[in-house]
């Protein structure tokens, strides 16, 4: 066997691009982050006619422009790494924007095969397409493939290979730019030539970006468009003689290019019809129907979530304590040591626990949304939201995330992946955590119950408002200091619907739970044993609680919350303890006063009645059991968030950022409610 | 001087110019909103802004404010 081949994979999004992969691959690839970037990296090994294929999955791009991060990474990966064979995926259907990007790839000056996808969709809306004549008009080899159906295939490896060992030859046609144009490339590439930056670039494809003015470029082949003097000339060319700038006549020239090729290559019928996408758009964006359909849906989203979420919740929870108990007790009659006992017990088993407890609901939310994802409909959802999400500074497509964070803001903030522009998900994964997450239910619903009888609703209520006003507020200061000047623009294609498949959505929900228990996972079980330790032990050994190193800690922090109202060492710890998991403010509470072993569940099924007593002679009062609901609303957000946060983020600056924010807002906003509460005479 | 963000929906026109700079521009450009293209405007979303419009064959959104800058012929 020879060496092996490396493929890049591009395409426009929405070109089957993940579906083609995944036709090569299967589920056997490795995914992974571009080098200081948090744009995705898939790459999967294939064997084909006994030789081995590396393929890379660049990121879906419209065009290989500057302007985006993942157009950057797709563009310099093909230029530096330089792959055997650049793979472009074209979508037959929509085949006039796809070959814009073809024409950019192809100029790059690499092999390029194309896959011309979705034949089946692009002859059930009439085109006739002659991929021969596509083929020869382009100058690289042409295969139709139908990629959801793993339809051509083979062949297209075939191609693949022969390319790659040069037994096809590609002569790429270039671009015809016009007379003016094509002087100034060629006076470029006459500058261009002894640059000694340029060697690895095609000389055609570099002089059309210097003339673009492309910033990244002339950065990297250090040239000066100011000292080049072609600069006067192109600004005459440009403004005067033809009406427009270079680059947009650059552009012009292309689809013009495209055009051409298309009218030769292609036969449409003359009228198109109302295409089924078209048709189901006049219902579900429908001007006066859209907002209640989204509305249902949405609700569908979280009951789907969360009644069938919480049934194996409750079967998990359930099981993890049966266990608990059952080891437990056979470690006892074992007559292992009580520490042991207790390490397993109530630190591994109830940890891994606390972590799977939450894998049904994530796995729900995540089918969910892959269907709305994959079938197109979350386009729409931006669609339709991108007005009100506006006067926050935030896109329509931060919507979604924002709304999840109800649920969890674990998968919320992995939600955020959607958003194309870099200060947009910055934005909106730093203000998410702030919707109040399911987790932190059990708090209010305690809390209102003890210390607000009767006005329970109304209390909860506020609190969820007062959590959107806050992301609000925060994301609108973000927009103004952080992130301050760029401005979003707002430029989406609405993809054609399509059915989701179960292998496509699986895997594409498998991946993202995996990635939970793992990374997640490791977190929290580790956080759980520190949490373990912390409350059983002290220097001299084993210990109870009240003279645990976990209580020595609350008495040292005790003292921040004394201006809010409960600066007792019960409520720190618990507090502390709400790191590793909000639901546990609850039941380190419930151990705390001292309920013993039923603990959490107990204290939110209502076999509280000494819990709540011993509560109500805690020193707690309406006014600062308000104020501890507040902060823990808005405090710093569980470690899982935190880990994804750093994950998504690619930065541990960003993780601590929201970590110290978020508490620095909870205490002053807590701080607000006490003090001022307190003059007005609550 | 007409622009995108004139039409109603339902009606279409042909590009003049786009009238914006830095990545806007080079944005709608990529994604084919070029001099001489054909736009079909399909319709405005519920909460009145963005607009959807047919071009080159796909489905294509963009805000008020972006259509204002895309002067028809």
């Amino acid at each position: 066997m020879s060496k092996s081949i490396t493929i890049a994979l591009a395409g426009n999004p929405n070109s089957g691009k993940t579906t083609l992969f995944n036709a090569f691959t299967g589920a056997r690839h490795s995914v992974g982050n571009w080098a200081g970037v948090t744009v995705e990296r898939k790459e999967g090994k294939i064997e084909h006619n006994n030789e081995q294929i590396n393929i890379v999955d660049l990121p879906g791009t419209y065009s290989l422009s500057p302007y985006s991060l993942e157009e950057v990474v797709a563009r310099n990966y093909i230029v530096d790494e330089s792959p055997d064979v650049v793979l472009n995926i074209v979508d037959a259907s929509n085949i006039e924007r796809n070959l814009y990007l073809s024409t950019q790839l192809i100029e790059l000056g690499k092999p390029v095969v194309i896959a011309l996808n979705m034949m089946d969709v692009a002859e059930k809306k009439g085109h006739k397409i002659d991929c021969k004549k596509l083929s020869e008009l382009l100058g690289v080899p042409v295969v139709p493939v139908i990629a959801a159906q793993k339809k051509g295939i083979q062949e297209l490896l075939n191609t693949i290979l022969e390319v790659a060992k040069g037994k096809i030859s590609c002569t790429p046609s270039d671009v015809d730019y016009g007379k003016e144009i094509e002087v100034k490339i060629k006076e470029t590439i006459e500058v261009l030539k002894d640059n000694i930056h340029a060697h690895k670039f095609n000389l055609r494809w570099l002089a059309l970006k210097v003339l673009e003015e492309d910033e990244v470029i002339l950065k990297t082949i250090k040239v000066d468009l100011s000292k080049l003097q072609l600069q006067e000339q192109i600004a005459v060319t440009s403004e005067i003689a033809l009406k427009d700038d270079l680059g947009s006549m650059i552009v012009s020239r292309k689809y013009t290019h495209i055009a051409k090729i298309i009218s030769k290559a292609i036969k449409k019928p003359k009228v198109a019809g109302l295409s089924t996408s078209d048709k189901v758009d006049k219902i579900l964006i429908n001007r006066w129907l859209g907002l209640p359909i989204f509305a249902a849906l949405m609700y569908m989203v979280f009951g789907f979530t969360f009644n069938i979420g919480n049934i194996f919740l409750d079967l998990i929870d359930g099981s993890f304590a049966a266990l608990g108990e059952m080891v437990g007790a056979s470690l006892e009659a074992a007559g292992t040591a009580e520490w042991l006992n207790s390490l397993i017990v109530d630190g591994i088993i109830s940890g891994i626990g606390g972590v799977l407890t939450f894998v049904p609901n994530i796995a729900f939310l995540f089918i969910a949304l892959g269907i709305l994802e994959d079938s197109g409909y979350m386009a729409r959802v931006a669609f339709i939201m991108d007005r009100a999400m506006r006067r926050v500074g935030l896109s329509g497509k931060a919507f979604i995330p924002m709304l999840m964070g109800f649920g969890c803001s674990v998968p919320a903030v992995m939600g955020t992946r959607t958003l194309e522009e870099e200060s947009d998900r910055l934005t909106t994964i730093l203000v998410t955590p702030f919707m109040s997450c399911g987790a932190r239910l059990p708090i209010y619903i305690l809390f209102a119950g003890v210390f607000f009888p009767g006005k329970e609703g109304v209390v909860v209520y506020s609190l969820y408002m007062l959590g959107i006003l806050v992301a609000v507020l925060a994301a609108l200061t973000f927009k103004k200091t952080l992130f301050k000047g760029e401005e979003v623009p707002f430029i989406m294609e609405l993809p054609p619907y399509r059915m989701p498949t179960i292998r496509g959505t699986g895997l594409h929900v498998w991946e993202k739970v995996k990635g939970y228990i793992l990374k997640a996972g490791t977190v929290i079980f580790a956080a759980s044993l520190i949490i373990w330790f912390l409350l059983g032990f002290n220097l001299s050994g084993v210990s109870e609680m009240p003279q645990s190193i976990g209580a020595s800690i609350g008495k040292v922090f005790a003292p921040i919350f004394t201006p809010l109202g409960f600066g007792n060492w019960q409520a720190t710890l618990a507090l502390i303890t709400g790191l590793l998991a909000k639901e546990a403010v609850v039941s380190s509470m419930a151990v705390i006063y001292g309920l013993g072993e039923t603990v959490g569940s107990a204290a939110v099924d209502g076999d509280v009645v000494g819990f709540i007593s011993t509560l109500k002679t805690s020193g707690f009062t309406q006014l600062s059991a308000y104020a501890f609901m507040v902060f823990t609303l808005l405090y710093t957000p569980c470690i899982a968030v935190v880990a994804v946060i750093k994950r998504e983020t690619n930065s541990w600056r960003w993780a601590g950022f929201s970590m110290v924010y978020q508490f620095v807002v909870a205490w002053v906003v807590a701080l607000l409610v006490y003090q001022v509460g307190g003059l007005l005479g609550f | 001087m007409k622009t995108l963000k004139d039409l109603k929906p339902k009606e279409s026109g042909k590009i003049a110019v786009v009238k914006t700079t830095g990545p806007i521009k080079r944005r709608l450009m990529d994604m084919g909103v070029v001099r001489g293209t054909e736009v079909y405007v399909e319709k405005v979303a519920p909460l009145g802004d963005p607009i959807e419009v047919k071009i080159k064959g796909y489905n294509l959104t963009l805000r008020k404010s972006e259509a204002e800058k895309i002067i028809m012929e």
